[in-house]
C-alpha cells in the first residue's frame, strides 16, 4: 500500500482509525437475539437440549480461558484442569457444608479460585515456557492427591452434591442452564469490552511480540499475573458449574488433565489468540464428542492427530485463516488505519 | 534407625530410576530447548516394543534390549527430523501442543494394540534378588544394576559434552543455531543426534523399569512428572545436577510411602515445590 505523503501535508485528517466493520456491527444484535433463545430453550426442547448446552458452556469457559492465558499471555499451562477441580470442589463444600445455594456456590468457588491462583503464580512464574507447561500440571497433580486423600471429602472415589435434592429436576436443570448462559454471556462480553480497550490493545499487543510490547511500555509482568488470576477464576467458574450439573465429582474427573487437553484441542482447532476461535473450536468439538467419543480410543487419537496436523498446517486454526482470507471479523477488537479521500477544500 | 537407612538406601536406587529417565528431557531441552510433554509416553512405547519383541517376537532378553536400543535411536532420529524439527523454535506453543497430542495419540495406540492391563517384563526372577546386608537390609539386584546403568549414563554423557567434538557441537547448536553453520555445523544432523541419543537412553530407562513392575499405557504422564521434577530439582543444564535430583527426589517418596502409602508421590511433589520456592536454580545450577 503506498501512501501519498504529499496529500497528507495539505489535508490534516486524511485517515481514519476504524473500529468495526458491517459484519462486525450485527455482531451485539445477533448475540443478544441468541442469549434470549437460549435462555427460553426450558420451554420448548427437550431435557437433552438442556444438559447439552450447559456441557457446551462448560468446555466453552475452559477453551475461553486457556485462549486468554495462551493465546495472549504467551503462557502455556497444562494445568488448568487444577482450577477446574477447585472450582467444582469448593462450590461442592460450601453446597453441602455451608448449606449455600449451589447457584450462589458457583461464583463464590470463582472468587476461591483466584486467591489461590495468587501463591501458585508465584511459584509457577520462576518457570519459563515448556517447564512452565509442566510445572502447572505437576501443581495440578499436587491438588489432586491432595483432595485424593481427604477422606471427608469422599478421597479418591468422590462424593454427590446433595444440596440440590429437593429441588425439582426441570427447575434445577432450568436454573443451571441459566446460570451457564449467564456465565459464558457475561465472559464474552468482557473479554470483548476489555480487547477494545486501551488495556487490551497492551494484551493484543503483548500476543504479538512480548518484547516489542515491553519496550512499548506494557507491563508485561503485571499483565500476566493479571491474566493467569483472571483465568484460574474462569475456568473454576466451569468447574463449578459442570459439577453442578453433574451431581457427582471425583478428584480423577475434576482434576483430570483432560480438561486442559480438550481445551488445548478447541482453541488450536479454531484459532489461538482470537475470541472468535475458541466458540468455533468447542462446536466442533462438541460435535465429535456427542458423536465419535463411542469409538474410545481411536476417537481420542483422532483428536490428537487432528491437533498435530492443525498446528503443523494450519497453526492459526480455521478463524485464524478464514480472518486472514477474507477479512472477517466477528468480533472487532483490532484497530486499523484507513486512509480517507477527503474533499480538497481551500485550493 | 535401621528404617531411616533402609528408607535412604531405598530412595537413592528408587531416585537412580528416575534420574535415567531424566537424562533424556535433561539432552532434549539442553541441546533444542524442547520440551517433550510425550517423554513418559516414549518410555512406556519402548518398554510395550520390548514386550513384543519377547513375546510375541521370540527374541531373547539378552538380544531384545540391544535391538530396542538400535530401535530408539532410529527411532528419536525419525521423529526429530520428520516433525520435532518443524515445531522447534523459539515459541514454545507448537511443540508443546505437538508433543502433547503425540503422548495422547501413543497412549491409545498402545491401549488399542496391548488392552488397558498392566504388564511386566519376565527375567527368570532377576528382578527378586537382592544383598542382604547387616540390619535387615534387603538391596535388589536390579535396583542396584538400575544405580550402576545411571551412573554410566551420567558419566558418558558428561563425557560426551566435554570432551567429544559432537558435544562442543551440541553446546554450540543450542547457543546459536545460525552461527554454527558458519563452521559447518548441520544443525538439523545435530538435533537429530541429540533426540537420537535421548531416545537411547529412553530405551534403557523403558527396559530397567519394566523390570522393576508391571507397566501400563497410562503411566507415561506419570513418568514425565518425576523426570521433569528430577530435572528442575537437580538444576537445569548439568547431568550430575539431574542425578542428584533424581535421587532426592526418590528419597522424598519413600519417606512418604513410609508414613502413608496415599502420600508417597505427594510428597515427592510438595518436594519439588518447596525447592522452586525456595532455590529456584537447582541444587547443581550449571551449564554443561
Amino acid at each position: 500500500m503506498s501512501i501519498d505523503f504529499t496529500n497528507m501535508t495539505m489535508h490534516e485528517r486524511d485517515f481514519e482509525v476504524r473500529r468495526a466493520t458491517r459484519l462486525s456491527r450485527m455482531t451485539v444484535p445477533v448475540l443478544v437475539i441468541a442469549v434470549l433463545v437460549i435462555a427460553s430453550v426450558p420451554w420448548w426442547a427437550g431435557r437433552d437440549n438442556l444438559r447439552d448446552f450447559t456441557q457446551i458452556a462448560a468446555y466453552l469457559i475452559v477453551a475461553m480461558m486457556w485462549n486468554l492465558l495462551a493465546g495472549y499471555g504467551g503462557m502455556v499451562s497444562i494445568g488448568q484442569q487444577a482450577y477446574f477441580g477447585i472450582g467444582g470442589y469448593a462450590m461442592l463444600v460450601l453446597a453441602n457444608y455451608f448449606g449455600l445455594s449451589p447457584f450462589v456456590a458457583v461464583p463464590i468457588g470463582g472468587v476461591i479460585a483466584v486467591l489461590i491462583a495468587i501463591p501458585v503464580s508465584r511459584l509457577a512464574f520462576r518457570l519459563e515456557g515448556g517447564y512452565f507447561a509442566i510445572g502447572t500440571w505437576v501443581i495440578a497433580e499436587v491438588f489432586r492427591l491432595t483432595v485424593a486423600n481427604a477422606s471427608w471429602l469422599g478421597g479418591g472415589s468422590g462424593t454427590s452434591l446433595t444440596a440440590l435434592e429437593g429441588v425439582p429436576r426441570s427447575l434445577r436443570e432450568s436454573l443451571t442452564l441459566w446460570m451457564a448462559l449467564a456465565i459464558v454471556t457475561a465472559m464474552i462480553a468482557l473479554l470483548y469490552v476489555f480487547l477494545r480497550s486501551k488495556r487490551g490493545l497492551a494484551l493484543s499487543a503483548m500476543r504479538d511480540d512480548a518484547v516489542a510490547a515491553h519496550s512499548q511500555g506494557v507491563d508485561v509482568k503485571r499483565a500476566r499475573l493479571l491474566v493467569y488470576l483472571v483465568s484460574a477464576g474462569g475456568t473454576a467458574l466451569a468447574g463449578g458449574l459442570y459439577f453442578v450439573a453433574n451431581l457427582r465429582i471425583s478428584p480423577d474427573a475434576a482434576f483430570s488433565v483432560n480438561w486442559t487437553a480438550y481445551a488445548i484441542f478447541m482453541v488450536m482447532v479454531g484459532g489461538l489468540g482470537t475470541l472468535e476461535g475458541p466458540i468455533i473450536g468447542t462446536v466442533i468439538f462438541f460435535f465429535l464428542n456427542k458423536f465419535l467419543s463411542d469409538s474410545g480410543t481411536w476417537y481420542l487419537i483422532g483428536l490428537g492427530a487432528l491437533a498435530i496436523l492443525i498446528t503443523l498446517l494450519f497453526p492459526k486454526g480455521i478463524w485464524g485463516y478464514v480472518s486472514q482470507r477474507f477479512d472477517l471479523h466477528v468480533f472487532h477488537t483490532g484497530r486499523r488505519v484507513v486512509y480517507v479521500k477527503t474533499r480538497t477544500t481551500g485550493c | 534407625m535401621n528404617s531411616i537407612v533402609n528408607i535412604v538406601i531405598q530412595g537413592v536406587l528408587l531416585g537412580a530410576l528416575y534420574a535415567l529417565f531424566a537424562m533424556g528431557q535433561s539432552l532434549m531441552y539442553g541441546v533444542m530447548r524442547l520440551t517433550n510433554i510425550a517423554h513418559g509416553d516414549f518410555i512406556v512405547l519402548m518398554v510395550f516394543i520390548l514386550f513384543a519383541l519377547t513375546n510375541q517376537g521370540h527374541v531373547p532378553l539378552w538380544a531384545a534390549i540391544p535391538l530396542l536400543l538400535l530401535i530408539a535411536f532410529g527411532a528419536g532420529y525419525a521423529m526429530q527430523h520428520a516433525l520435532l524439527d518443524r515445531v522447534s523454535g523459539r515459541d514454545p506453543l507448537p511443540s508443546l501442543v505437538v508433543t502433547f497430542g503425540l503422548s495422547v495419540v501413543i497412549q491409545n495406540v498402545l491401549q488399542e494394540v496391548f488392552s488397558a492391563d498392566p504388564r511386566a517384563l519376565a527375567t527368570n526372577g532377576f528382578e527378586s534378588m537382592s544383598l542382604s546386608l547387616p540390619g535387615g537390609i534387603a538391596i535388589g539386584l536390579l535396583p542396584l544394576l538400575t544405580l550402576a546403568v545411571t551412573l554410566a549414563a551420567t558419566l558418558a554423557l558428561q563425557w560426551l559434552f566435554g570432551c567429544t567434538s559432537l558435544g562442543r557441537a551440541f553446546r554450540a547448536t543450542s547457543d546459536d543455531r545460525e552461527i554454527v553453520q558458519l563452521i559447518g555445523v548441520l544443525p538439523r544432523r545435530t538435533f537429530a543426534l541429540a533426540t537420537s541419543i535421548a531416545f537411547v537412553l529412553i530405551a534403557l530407562a523403558g527396559a530397567l523399569y519394566s523390570m522393576r513392575t508391571a507397566v501400563s499405557p497410562s503411566d507415561g504422564p506419570g513418568l514425565l512428572l518425576y523426570a521433569f521434577e528430577a530435572v528442575v530439582i537437580g538444576g537445569m543444564g548439568s547431568f550430575w545436577g539431574t542425578f542428584a535430583g533424581g535421587v532426592v527426589l526418590g528419597m522424598a517418596q519413600q519417606f512418604g510411602f513410609f508414613f502413608d502409602p496415599g502420600w508417597g508421590i505427594w510428597f515427592g511433589h510438595l518436594l519439588f515445590l518447596a525447592v522452586l520456592a525456595v532455590r529456584p536454580q537447582g541444587i547443581f545450577p550449571k551449564t554443561a
